[in-house]
């Protein structure tokens, strides 16, 4: 456990993605089975103790320590786990052990929620402080170290030299410990078999479109839609639904892991209906109330029904089409949507136009909310993992502009601590006000974030812990995919994706633009 | 019993001492004023007549600039309006010191900052017996142990070791915090020359002239970046993530404090090394204090108060908390 802990505090500390994919290939070269399997679990949130709750422990703090004295201590960490790891007491002459991930799994797995105080407080006795801090996560859930399951898998590949696109595939087939998975890696053993299980398959993703023309023979035109990218999977009886970084996302969406009943693997937009676009598709901001839930209440699967407009066909019963070309995979698609139940999956259909000039007028007057650009896909390309050259293209709609003044800054991270990086920035209201709209940390070069620091430093008016509120005298030309409505600001819209896009130092202030023409841009 | 909240008086701005006319680490300037030591919170310039440890006066000389003051030693004290005022030797940095005070029977100590750790560049905490003890709680918390500080100190070679071409910025509170930690590496067996921030540079060579040997110091200005590679650099807290960490070559930065003991403050702070050094009392410290003085009260001036006081209650010792301005949690932790 001891390891583990210092694994996980490194990650804590750590902000560099090198230095944490480092410190977890080292863990698992160096790192015996099971431990090294249940610790790339821990990692990835993929281990569950229905007998631990947050509550499980935060009692159990009660019967070593004054309720009072842990109230006020949890209050000062902000943590339950951390405060109970910090404040458990260390009984003179104890000694402490070092028990393996194993032992704990084990214990906890054997746990019912009338024996895991006794067994959660025993293993506590018997550890250290940073060890008691692993552990209670572990027990508990939400790591929070900074770890993806893509970078875990990332630190897998590297540690053992094995392709990424092997790892991604196996990954989800197996559960943890892992062991199988290890013994192929490192040992150059058997591939596990895959046939009758819902794993993951590694999306196939596209370059930016930059170039003046295509010729469209070769190349089918799709809508982007504006949810998140979803993988669905059923076979061997078993449904799964993945995000595109592979994190399998079925609980928040039970409504499309019961209605996909074919054997299949579907690659599409997940999106959730709404009134906005005529029955069909609501805003990312409709969907994002639905991201991230452990469990979905029937009102909210009634308010924001979700569905799947499917881009691809990888599987059709035990058939993998991922060699076949394109338009191979969309005829057998195009009979294969019909089968699913029509609320929750549909096609994504192709846009038919004559040219390329045809194409880019369309393009130029999309101002759906559902609709980020257009997919231009080559006809015959085989579905492959990973961003491939040549094969598909993604073609945003122009970004939509705002003059906008700058009020707060915010020092960056990692190589940035030194720099006033992240910025706010707001418009005008009719009374004269300002209100934020946004904030955005990208867009501008070296030489101008250097000139951006120099400027909240020198206009500095308040300072709030890290954030500094700036003299209301710099207009940020800002740049953004689109803009909704939202309750979280007071100016009541957000930005999506913005990013500064020049710096207007020749613009005056009361010139910036009103929160009014921004509303106006809401589509 | 009442006696001594009638000639001892707790304000926002210090402890007055009624018979004495005499103010203890006033935060405002005042004509009489004992120091217990030489931070800021407790240290003020512009005072009339100052008693104070020969070290803490030096110290507020080199901060303030004032000369006036009379020399206090460790044991030693003087008489006023009754009182009989005595200093003894606190642990806390360099000079710091408790203040007991004597007055028609009664002994009250007032501690200022205290720690019962050895620490190789002050006097060790003395334990005064009294019937009123008035103590810090800068880390009145049972989440608030401080480690030893030998595995502190190797968290820093460690990670030299893994990472021999980076350098280790460490944060460190100018005085007191800075000069433990140089004497702690060196007793750790750092010879090397050990990199200062401008800052720090006065406060060390002060230590230097009172006896406190630290080895070869250099400043970070003086130096060229590819030469820093591979050494420990120490700058005040401030400038971990300040425009002069530029100069560096991608420094690890490292802070060495009490509040680093809580993972959410170290990564607050962009920090990577988190040091869990206090010059502070921990929470075992604090109640072990008490516990071994047993005194008829206890008055706690700042920090967390709430916590110490409820575990007084616990404990059926009679407690109260002071609410004294100006001492407010900082980098000195």
């Amino acid at each position: 456990m001891r390891r583990f802990a210092a694994l996980i505090d490194s990650l804590i500390y750590t902000r560099s993605r090198n230095a944490k994919l480092a410190a977890i290939a080292t863990y698992l070269r160096e790192t015996e089975d099971p431990d090294r399997g249940w610790a790339l679990a821990a990692l990835t949130d993929s281990l569950d103790f229905p007998a631990v709750k947050s509550a499980t422990i935060r009692n159990l703090a009660g019967t070593r320590i004054d309720p009072e004295l842990f109230r006020l201590s949890r209050h000062h960490v902000g943590d339950t786990a951390e405060t109970v790891a910090l404040v458990w007491p260390e009984a003179e002459g104890r000694v402490q052990s070092d028990p393996t991930i194993d032992d704990v799994v084990q214990a906890l797995s054997a746990a019912n929620r009338a024996t895991a105080p006794d067994i959660v407080a025993s293993l506590l006795d018997s550890m250290n402080s940073n060890s008691r801090y692993a552990l209670l996560k572990l027990a508990v859930g939400g790591m929070r170290v900074g770890v993806s399951a893509r970078l875990a898998k990332t630190a897998f590949a590297q540690a053992f030299d094995v392709a990424l696109d092997d790892v991604e595939e196996l990954w989800h087939a197996l559960d943890p410990p892992y062991e199988k998975l290890f013994a192929w890696a490192e040992q150059g053993g058997d591939r596990p078999d895959l046939s009758a299980t819902p794993f993951f398959r590694p999306f196939m993703l596209s370059h930016p479109f930059e170039g003046d023309s295509l010729d469209l023979d070769q190349y089918a035109v799709e809508w982007k839609w504006d949810g998140i990218r979803v993988q669905a999977v059923h076979l061997g009886g078993e449904t799964r639904l993945y995000s595109r970084g592979g994190d399998d996302i079925s609980a928040s969406f039970p409504d499309i892991v019961e209605a996909f009943d074919r054997d299949g693997v579907i690659d599409g937009e997940l999106l959730v209906r709404g009134t906005d676009q005529g029955g069909e598709a609501a805003s990312f901001n409709a969907l994002q109330k639905r991201l991230g839930r452990k469990t979905v209440s029937k009102k909210m699967r009634q308010e924001l029904p979700a569905f799947v407009r499917i881009y691809d066909l990888l599987m059709e019963g035990k058939d993998d089409l991922r060699l076949s070309p394109w338009h191979e995979r969309r005829e057998r698609l195009e009979s294969f949507v019909p089968k699913l139940h029509p609320d929750h999956f549909d096609l994504s259909a192709l846009v038919d136009v004559d040219d390329f000039e045809a194409l880019e007028a369309m393009r130029a007057g999309a101002r759906d909310a559902a609709i980020e650009g257009v997919m231009l896909k080559r006809r015959e390309s085989p579905y492959l993992s990973g961003r491939v050259t040549g094969h598909w293209y993604k073609w945003k709609r122009d970004p939509l502009n705002a003059d906008c003044v700058m009020m707060y800054a915010q020092r960056g991270n990692g190589r940035r601590a030194s720099f006033y990086s992240d910025y706010t920035f707001g418009c005008w209201t009719e009374d004269g006000e300002l209100l934020p709209v946004g904030k955005a940390y990208s867009g501008f070069t070296d030489e101008e974030l250097k000139w951006l620091d120099r400027f909240v430093r020198q206009n500095t008016l308040n300072r709030f812990g890290p954030v500094r509120e700036v003299k209301k005298s710099l207009v940020l030309e800002v740049a953004f995919d689109s803009i909704h409505e939202s309750g979280r600001h007071k100016s009541g819209l957000a930005m999506r994706f913005p990013r500064i896009h020049r710096i207007r130092k020749d613009k005056p202030v009361d010139e910036a633009d009103r929160i009014a023409t921004l509303r106006a841009m809401i589509s | 019993m009442a006696k001594a909240k009638h000639w001892i008086e707790p304000h926002p701005q210090g402890i007055y001492v009624r018979p004495a006319d005499v103010w203890i680490d006033p935060s405002v300037p005042k004509e009489n004023a004992v120091v217990t030591h030489g931070h800021a919170d407790h240290a003020r310039g512009g005072h009339g007549d100052v008693w104070a440890t020969p070290e803490t006066l030096a110290i507020m000389g080199l901060r303030y600039g004032t000369e006036a003051g009379t020399p206090v030693a460790y044991g030693e004290g003087f008489e006023r309006g009754g009182v009989r005022f005595s200093l003894h030797s606190a642990g806390h940095v360099l000079g710091s010191a408790q203040v007991l005070m004597e007055y028609q029977g009664e002994r009250v100590v007032v501690t200022g900052d205290y720690k019962r750790r050895p620490d190789p560049t002050c006097a060790p905490f003395q334990l005064v017996p009294c019937d009123i003890f008035i103590t810090e709680a800068t880390f009145g918390l049972p989440v608030f142990r401080h480690p030893p500080i030998k595995g502190e100190i190797a968290k820093i070679f460690a990670r030299l070791e893994a990472e021999p071409d980076s350098s280790i910025l460490i944060g460190a509170y100018a005085l007191g915090k800075a000069q433990r930690v140089i004497a702690e590496l060196r007793r750790a067996g750092w010879d090397k020359p050990i990199y200062l921030h401008g800052a720090q540079v006065r406060m060390c060579e002060l230590y230097e002239e009172l006896g406190v040997s630290l080895g070869e110091l250099r400043l970070v200005m003086d130096t060229p970046k590819e030469e820093m590679r591979g050494q420990i650099i120490i700058a005040p807290p401030s400038a971990l993530t300040d425009k002069w960490s530029r100069r560096l070559s991608d420094p690890v930065t490292a802070m060495a404090s009490g509040w680093m003991r809580v993972r959410g403050r170290a990564r607050q702070r962009g920090v990577e090394i988190p040091l869990v050094i206090s010059d502070h009392a921990d929470w075992d410290e604090l109640t072990e204090t008490i516990r071994e003085l047993a005194p008829r009260e206890t008055w706690i001036t700042h920090g967390s108060e709430d916590g110490l006081l409820r575990w007084c209650e616990l404990h059926q010792i009679k407690a109260r908390a002071l609410a004294m301005v100006g001492r407010e949690e900082g980098d000195d932790g």
